[in-house]
């Protein structure tokens, strides 16, 4: 290979003056003349590569890094708070509702039981009303009924007086007649 | 038409810096693709966004974040960290001049072994000190592996300490060789194309298809080997500096 780039470079030997001068023809990596300047230069280059990747590169792309996962995890955690806060808020909705619901039934029955025993009560005092009604009523009757009957003595008493005298022309006695009708009416009785 | 696949891993100095003991040192192609490598690593890593959704470049710096992050975390475990910015420039170093060296008329850095050596050889020192540093005489034990007899024991462990101390080579000679073949390859291909073109006329035009085509495939894959070359040594060096954390297994 050497050989070859001799060769080469003596017939390019007018563009690649400077380029050849110094190496004589040596295969280049094994050239130990350039040996010095390329450690120099690697040095330098990679000290300052090292400065600017530790110091200010890994960092930089590092806090943008590490920023995108705190706030990817923060947002996660305000979600699953978000939840929760949900989770709870139907939780005490619901129990809301069973409450309402229960109070409902207890004042529902509380009203239906108070106007029942309103009605019952006003049953009863208008039933106590009729009843007495009902007494007097009978009481009434009974009196009109004596007194009735004690009509119905005299006009019988009269009655028969009146036909024992057509019949044998002679008045009875009234305490006979009165008698008569007395046990006639009891006999009804 | 000659084809000359060495000539692009010249050296060329563009101008003199100074000089230490006999040796000059001057600002090279090899520097100015260095400097390059260093500057696409800082605009990517520096200019890239800040959005809660990453665009395009931002993804693109987010990604080599949490992938050598995680290469660190699961090769050298959470101790490894400590590491993650020399890990991280080792990586991006490596893989941003292997992908800038695929472009046609630039400079690959890691082409010559005295850089892909200098790298291994601070990894390897890395290592070597933090380790001793850490644990003392007890890093040793990386030489001693548990359960093995008696009597193969000192065999063992001459091989460890070999091994050990072969590290930086393979290390080095891996990434160097690997990017020296690729680019000598695509050069060779790519330069039948216009040889055959020159020399045969239309028939050669008309025959150079394939090695077109060729050369555009080894485009691909070359494109792979830089980026899983810089993931390898990466990987090594975590696999060598959990050495240095857990020794002893």
């Amino acid at each position: 290979m050497a050989e070859s780039h001799g060769e080469a470079s003596g017939q390019k030997a007018g563009a690649h003056t400077e380029a050849d001068g110094g190496h004589g023809g040596a295969f280049p990596p094994f050239d130990s003349s350039t040996f010095a300047s390329q450690l120099v230069s690697l040095a330098i280059a990679f000290v300052v590569l090292y400065i600017i990747v530790s110091r200010f590169a890994l960092p930089r792309v590092g806090g943008v890094i590490e920023a995108r996962q705190n706030m990817i995890e923060g947002d996660l955690a305000e979600a699953q708070k978000l939840k929760d806060e949900s989770a709870a808020a139907l939780k005490a909705y619901e129990n809301d509702l069973a409450a309402a619901r229960s109070r409902a039934q207890a004042i529902s029955s509380e009203t239906r039981e108070k106007l029942n025993a309103a009605s019952e009560a006003e049953r009863k005092v208008l039933e106590d009303k009729l009843t007495a009604k009902l007494h007097d009523a009978e009481k009434t009757i009974a009196a009109t009924r004596a007194a009735a009957m004690s009509n119905v003595r005299g006009i019988a008493a009269d009655a028969a007086t009146a036909i024992v005298q057509r019949l044998t022309g002679v008045a009875p006695d009234g305490a006979a007649v009165n008698g008569a009708v007395d046990a006639s009416l009891k006999g009804q009785a | 038409m000659k084809i000359d696949p060495i000539h692009q891993f010249n050296i060329e100095p563009l101008f003199t810096i100074g000089h230490i003991g006999d040796h000059t040192i001057a600002f090279t192609n090899s520097t100015l693709y260095m400097f390059v490598a260093v500057a696409l690593i800082s605009v990517l890593m520096l200019a890239s966004g800040r959005q809660l959704v990453p665009g395009r470049l931002q993804s693109v710096a987010e990604i080599s974040y949490e992938f050598v992050a995680s290469t660190i975390r699961s090769t050298a475990g959470a101790e490894g960290m400590k590491f993650f910015p020399l890990i991280f420039s080792l990586f991006m170093f490596i893989c941003v001049s292997n992908l800038v060296g695929i472009i046609p008329y630039t400079f690959t850095i890691s082409s010559h072994l005295i850089v892909t050596a200098a790298l291994a050889l601070l990894v390897f020192f890395t290592v070597l000190i933090y380790g001793v540093y850490k644990n003392g005489l007890k890093f040793f034990k990386i030489f001693v592996p548990s359960g093995v007899p008696i009597y193969i024991l000192p065999l063992v462990m001459f091989i460890e300490i070999l091994s050990f101390f072969l590290r930086p080579v393979s290390h080095s000679v891996r990434l160097f060789a690997n990017m020296l073949a690729g680019h000598i390859a695509l050069k060779v291909f790519a330069g039948f194309v216009a040889m055959l073109g020159v020399s045969l006329g239309a028939i050669g035009w008309l025959g150079g298809v394939m090695p077109l085509a060729l050369t555009v495939a080894l485009t691909a894959l070359e494109l792979l080997v830089a980026f899983l070359q810089a993931y390898v040594f990466a990987i090594l060096t975590c696999i060598y500096l959990n050495d240095a954390i857990h020794p002893g297994h």
